[in-house]
């Protein structure tokens, strides 16, 4: 009894340590949604011998862990928020990876006739106009700040979204995802987490493939000189593996439902750190 | 032996929510003896045994004793008048004061024996002490206070509910630990009892001593009227 | 509703398929709040009989306050155990942020005031049972809270019970200090909200199923081991 209780706590504690390298990096909700760190992070295991160790939060939370050195690189799609990270230098650079695309998802009725318009500003006007039911992530991520610089080119600031029609969730995308099929409402959200949503009721895909929508990845490493306890080593390993022609054919190739998913963009000489 | 008394009680009130219940008292309890505390209900007489051995505090004057106080204490034992199992086997109850002192488990279980022997609960060791019957705990209380050979012992009150029998069995008890040096005071309604046991007595009305006398004078001559109203059986007012 | 069905089939087929990640996120999930528990109750028990026992000033306030930390909110207690153990925190150094030690700080910080309050409460009750017998007896203040603490032991099972209750349905601290990292911080209920925000819902409700069944197998097998309920003892 105690022999045994001995060794499951010597098994659940020294899981991280037991593991030749192990390396934590913090990535957006969106981006485990989308089922690719699946397809991933074996094979990372497999080609460098890392473990990747995911912590799933959003973007802001993201950054923050980055900041506090809690995570020894951030995988996120925010860039102005990145950029901020690399001016405080918690980062030591930027990398490109992959991109994927947002999509406006809403009821199959379409109330707002957005189903047939040629730009994103477009579909959201006529939203705003028909007052049809919204329902926004309000949780700061990359996808919520996504959502609010479309309504800001859309010319509809947040005094022209009412509340009898714009929810704010506050939640991850999943959650909001049920929000908004609860609510019977459109919602902005990126591709991978709409096709492995699994709740869809009766909402359908309504826009999509506006060049404005897409949204680049982006890894960054944290700062050694800030939090020398991080293992920059290992994460330019990873990077490395991120962007090698290996990483692309993965990315190029994962599919849900026959749909491609992330497009990758990263470039493939090493830019000096800016 | 000492000069000195082994406990004085020193004009000691006994104040609750700014109504007194007992005092001023004043008392010297001898090294010698069995004291019985006589008075109607509502006297204080649990209140003046409670205030003896440290369970009240005295609002004005002093309990004090012969012996240093932590030793007084050690040396004490009460048996209350609504007795207190602790939620165990009788056996747990009678080992409890001895294990608290040190006294390995077996010795005590072997003494606890004898005692249950002696109060003829013998078979009843391993059964919880609060499936007793009333008079049971009673007598059950009265071992564990004389486990420990106490040089003071207060009993209040402790053969309310008991049969002639069991009644029989606990002044067996008091005469024994009174003839092997303990000191006994205690209360009881049972005039019987009392003048079998007693060789003082203190009368106690409305929380003060009337009286106070060698068991023979306040049997044949009590002097207050309230104790010879209470002899006869009549109201005390 | 259909998600119901949906997932006590679920359940069932995790079972009896001994689906190996399940078994592991539920042992891990036993590990965390079992120890979390025995630390608290550790402290919590003879915490809760020593308020019982004292008398110091700010009593009622103390127990108050008692009272109503066992109202704590667990992503509070995350977030405030996050920013101990972070590396930019004054605990960071120990690296334990992310490992299920950070799971067990926070559990332990949401159960002790719990475990300590009932404790309390039922000791209360005791000791004005005891009180006279046990000042009577001469006992040393630590004699007295053993006592108590012993002979008051299925009501602190049960406070211990209660305790292991909160821990194993808890998330919203272990989420911010484990992270959920999978093979390494994720337990029950943070693979619960994972499948939930995946929209998963059959799959979550039937890994709830799974939990409820944990919890009340942990009782059950802590009542027959303690011999409680049993025959006419109370
Ligand atoms: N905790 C208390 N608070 C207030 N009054 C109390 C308290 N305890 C006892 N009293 C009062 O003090 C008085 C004396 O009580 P005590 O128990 O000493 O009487 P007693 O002589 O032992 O009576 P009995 O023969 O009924 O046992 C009574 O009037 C009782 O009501
Ligand atoms: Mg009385």
């Amino acid at each position: 009894m105690i022999r045994s209780i001995l060794t499951a706590a010597a098994l659940f504690a020294s899981a991280s340590t037991l593991a030749a390298d192990t390396l934590k990096m913090a990535v957006t909700t969106s981006f485990h949604n989308s089922g690719l760190s699946e397809i991933l992070l074996p094979e990372i295991q497999k080609d460098i011998g890392l473990e990747v160790q995911l912590i799933v939060v959003g973007t802001g939370q993201a950054i923050r862990l980055g900041e506090a050195g809690d995570v020894d690189a951030i995988l996120v799609h925010s860039r102005k928020a990145e950029e901020a990270f690399l001016e405080g230098g918690f980062g030591t650079h930027r990398r490109e990876i992959m991109y994927n695309d947002f999509v406006l998802v809403g009821p199959s009725d379409d109330p707002a006739k957005i189903a047939g318009v040629e730009t994103a500003k477009e579909a959201l006007t006529a939203i705003a106009v028909n007052e049809a039911p919204f329902a926004s992530r309000g949780d700061d991520s990359g996808t919520h700040k996504m959502e609010l610089a479309l309504w800001n080119t859309a010319g509809i600031d947040d005094t022209k979204r009412g509340t009898s029609w714009y929810n704010e969730a506050g939640a991850g995308m999943g959650a909001t995802l049920n929000t908004a099929a609860g609510l019977n409402a459109y919602v902005l959200t990126d591709r991978a987490s709409w096709l492995n949503f699994g709740n869809k009721q009766s909402l359908t895909l309504l826009f999509s493939g506006d060049p404005v929508l897409f949204n680049q990845y982006a890894f960054l490493p944290v700062n050694p000189e800030m939090h020398p306890h991080v293992k920059h080593d290992l994460a330019m390993n990873l990077e490395n593996w991120l962007t090698s022609a290996r990483a692309a054919e993965l990315i190029n190739s994962y599919t849900i439902n026959g749909e491609t998913l992330f497009t990758f963009n990263a470039e493939q000489m090493l830019k000096a750190a800016e | 032996m000492v000069s000195i008394p082994p406990l004085s009680v020193q004009n000691a009130s006994v104040t609750r929510n700014g109504k007194r219940l007992l005092g001023p008292v004043d008392l010297e309890i001898m090294a010698n003896g069995l004291t019985i505390i006589l008075g109607p209900n509502g006297a204080g007489k649990s209140t003046l045994l409670r205030l003896m051995h440290g369970l009240e505090k005295p609002s004005g004057g002093r309990v004090r004793f012969a012996a240093p106080r932590a030793e007084a204490y050690a040396q004490q034992a009460f048996v209350f008048q609504t007795p207190v199992m602790l939620r165990r086997t009788v056996l747990g109850n009678l080992t409890y004061p001895l294990t608290l002192h040190g006294t390995k488990r077996a010795n005590a279980e072997k003494q606890a024996l004898i005692w249950l022997n002696s109060i003829g609960l013998a078979g009843h060791e391993h059964q919880l002490a609060s499936a007793l019957s009333g008079g049971e705990r009673q007598k059950l209380a009265l071992a564990r206070a004389l486990i420990r050979a106490p040089q003071l012992l207060f009993l209040d009150e402790p053969c309310a509910n008991l049969d002639g029998a069991s009644t029989r069995d606990i002044e067996r008890l008091i005469l024994e630990a009174r003839n092997t040096g303990t000191r006994i005071l205690m209360a009881t309604h049972d005039l019987g009892q009392a003048r079998r046991l007693a060789t003082d007595v203190l009368f106690l009305n409305k929380g003060r001593i009337t009286e106070s006398a060698s068991a023979e004078s306040f049997f044949n001559s009590p002097k207050t009227p309230e104790a010879q109203a209470f002899l006869k059986g009549d109201l005390v007012l | 509703m259909l998600e119901i069905w949906q997932g006590i089939q679920a359940a069932f087929w995790l079972i009896v398929t001994f689906d190996a990640d399940l078994y592991e996120i539920a042992a891990r999930s036993l590990f965390v709040t079992c120890s979390a528990v025995a630390i608290a109750a550790l402290v919590g028990l003879p915490l809760g009989a020593w308020l019982a026992v004292s008398r110091y000033r700010f009593r009622r306030f103390v127990i108050a306050m008692l009272n109503a930390l066992m109202g704590l909110p667990p992503v509070v207690v995350g977030l405030v155990v996050y920013l101990m153990l972070s590396r930019s925190g004054p605990f960071g150094v120990m690296g334990l942020l992310f490992t299920p030690w950070a799971m067990i700080i926070a559990q332990v910080i949401i159960l002790t005031p719990l475990i300590a309050s009932i404790a309390h409460q039922s000791i209360r009750d005791l000791w004005a049972e005891y009180h006279d017998l046990l000042i009577s007896l001469n006992t040393t203040r630590s004699q007295r809270i053993k006592t108590l603490l012993w002979d008051s032991r299925r009501a602190l099972l049960t406070a211990a019970l209660a305790g292991f209750g909160r821990g194993i349905g808890e998330v919203g601290a272990i989420m911010i200090v484990g992270g959920n990292i999978d093979h390494v911080t994720r337990v029950m209920t943070t693979a619960i909200a994972l499948e939930t925000s995946k929209g998963d819902f059959a799959l979550a409700i039937g890994l709830g199923f799974v939990l409820i069944g944990l919890a009340i197998a942990v009782n059950l097998a802590l009542h027959v081991l303690s011999g409680t309920e049993v025959r006419d003892r109370w």
